[in-house]
């Protein structure tokens, strides 16, 4: 899964830089330009990616630790 | 009733509503504190008790800064519908993308070590004090610009929006240039040095008092007023600009009667839209972000805010790009300052009380990020400074809170200070400030998944990004030219500093990593168990 993530990932950067639609001032709707239509469509799949991302990648045994106190922190001691 | 808000003139009315605004906030900052548990951990990091909406709430708030209403419809004025891309779905993409990586591990190690700092983790992760005296000023100095932004802004929008107000006190009747005229336009305004004064105030009483859960639930509130006021002044800007029959038809009007040139992105060279990508990684390292990531309840919460926060970008960048893009069907003079764009229609198209409501969206997006920061340099004080040079056990932790408040005091006075100087400039270094966070991006990145990063690589990749940030920056005359070109291949190509800067670190950290020793495995093993989280 992690690999296809990372493949997610890299097509949502790749897709970002869209120079196919630098000049189009085409209305979608007759309301959103080309450009700005895309990005809010490159918005929502970011978003979506991330619901993958969070349901099938999360990282195991994240929550599982002995948690220590904040005064008990070595904080790299001087 | 009538005849008292007729006796109000328009100045007036927007300052009672951002006062009005200013007091609920306190008030908001009050039933917080009578939540404070009265120990260290709950005034720094909330006792990790915030939940995943208050988190997505206060996380995406405090990323937002006046930018996000007054910077993306004056750019989008400025450049067109590009600036949505260029700064809004990038930073979709790259927020929730160091949110996944960087902020769950941190809030985990947070956890398991009882950090409240960033330089804590650094100093424990990489076994070197010398990491931490390092990392404290460069800190510290990228925060104070991104600080002021802050205060100064909240001064200028009090100053703006309350023109007019007190025409008759003489000290604030405000004359033409070269003239003895007075001019109207601007004269009987709250002056902005007061303004930010009154700001500085208010967000120094809720974070003094509420510590981080008064910071988070503020943050909440004010990042729902300026998303709503957003979406509002959205509605009614294309229904009135736009006088269809239907608010579809009203949008369609308006949109089709904007200049091509705006609808694409011509004057935005690909390079340079390009190299925007790597500002918004300097989230991964804003140590007051940091800090509200270890406020979280558990590392699940984290889930909200990661797949939401692009969502949220959208909501409030959309509307003010298009209003933005709207406004250059407007007839104004060309010397109109672009920042103005979205309270001047405002004011013009939709009346005086909506301005005084955008006004306080325009103050709630700045204050919910400069409560954070506040909150951020006293707990870095306090915590890298005061108690680890001078030992933990010398201070009760009550006496720790009062060292962060004292700490915050200072902190506020120095900042407001500073701002009554006037640094013309100081709006250009924001991005400055941010490509300063995005060259320390590699060392956080490496410390959390290499395990062979050496203190002596994280100390060089340090050094190399202050050191390329100050060259380019004094370069830049600094902050003056905005234009970085690098030639290649007998061809420009704009970029932004920040891959320079990025670059250069990474370069030191890996090169020096290989030239010296690996961590000891005691260190290492801390970090990096057999479970191989993450």
């Amino acid at each position: 899964m992690r690999a296809v993530l990372i493949l997610l990932i890299a097509g949502l950067i790749v897709a970002h830089q869209d120079f196919w639609y630098w000049e189009d001032t085409t209305l979608v709707w007759g309301v959103l330009p080309m450009g700005l239509f895309y990005h809010v469509c490159i918005s929502l799949a970011a978003s979506l990616v991330w619901l993958i991302a969070c349901t099938f990648a999360w990282p195991k045994g994240i929550d599982e630790f002995e948690e220590d106190s904040l005064d008990n922190s070595t904080g790299g001691a001087a | 009733m009538n005849g008292l808000i007729a006796a109000i003139n328009d100045g007036q009315i927007r300052f009672l509503i951002i006062l009005g605004y200013l007091c609920l906030l306190l008030v908001l900052g009050f039933f917080a504190s009578r939540l404070f548990r009265g120990t260290k951990k709950d005034y720094l990091l909330a006792s990790h008790s915030i939940g995943p909406f208050l988190l997505l709430m206060s996380l995406f708030g405090t990323t937002m800064t006046a930018f996000a209403l007054v910077g993306s419809s004056g750019e989008a004025f400025r450049q067109g519908i590009g600036v949505y891309g260029m700064l809004a779905s990038s930073s979709g993409i790259i927020h929730s993308l160091c949110f996944f990586l960087i902020g769950v591990k941190i809030y985990r190690f947070g956890r398991k070590y009882g950090y409240a700092t960033q330089i804590q983790f650094f100093r424990d992760r990489l076994d070197s004090d010398l990491v931490g005296l390092l990392l404290f000023p460069v800190l510290v100095g990228l925060l104070i610009p991104y600080l002021l932004i802050g205060v100064m802004a909240s001064g200028n929008v009090i100053e703006v929006m309350t023109a007019g107000a007190f025409p008759n006190i003489e000290m604030l009747q405000v004359f033409r240039p070269g003239t003895e005229e007075i001019d109207a336009a601007k004269s009987g305004a709250i002056p902005h040095d007061i303004g930010s004064l009154i700001v500085c105030g208010v967000v120094l009483i809720y974070v003094f008092f509420g510590g981080m859960r008064g910071t988070a639930w503020a943050n909440a509130f004010q990042t729902t007023v300026f998303m709503i006021l957003g979406v509002v002044a959205f509605v009614l800007l294309a229904n009135k600009l736009g006088k269809g029959d239907t608010f579809f038809e009203s949008l369609q009007n308006v949109t089709r009667s904007v200049d091509v040139d705006r609808l694409s992105r011509v004057d935005i060279p690909q390079t340079k839209f390009f190299t925007y990508m790597f500002i918004p990684l300097s989230v991964a390292m804003f140590p007051h972000l940091f800090q509200h990531w270890l406020t979280a309840k558990s590392a699940k919460t984290f889930k909200v805010p990661v797949i939401f926060h692009p969502i949220f970008i959208l909501i409030v960048w959309l509307p003010c790009v298009l209003i933005g893009v709207w406004g250059t069907t407007l007839k104004l003079p060309p010397t109109f300052n672009a920042n103005n764009i979205l309270p001047y229609m405002v004011n013009k198209e939709i009346g005086t009380v909506m301005s005084g409501f955008l006004a306080a969206g325009i103050l709630a997006a700045i204050m919910s990020s400069l409560d954070s920061q506040f909150l951020c340099i006293g707990s870095i004080f306090t915590n890298d400074i005061v108690i680890h040079y001078l030992g933990k056990d010398r201070f009760s932790d009550r006496s720790q809170i009062w060292i962060a408040r004292i700490f915050v005091v200072i902190i506020v006075g120095v900042t407001y200070y500073l701002s009554t100087l006037g640094y013309a400039s100081v709006f250009s270094m924001a991005v400055w400030s941010f490509s300063g966070f995005a060259g320390l991006f590699p060392i956080v990145f490496a410390a959390l998944y290499w395990k062979r990063l050496s203190a002596a690589g994280a100390v060089s990749g340090i050094l190399a990004t202050f050191g390329s940030w100050y060259y380019l920056f004094r370069k830049s005359g600094f902050g003056e030219d905005a234009d970085f070109v690098i030639a290649l291949l007998g061809d420009d190509f704009p970029v932004m500093p920040v891959v320079p800067i990025f670059v250069c670190s990474l370069l030191a950290m890996v090169i020096t990593t290989f030239l010296t020793s690996p961590p000891k495995d005691e260190t290492v093993n801390r970090f990096f168990d057999s479970r191989q989280v993450g």
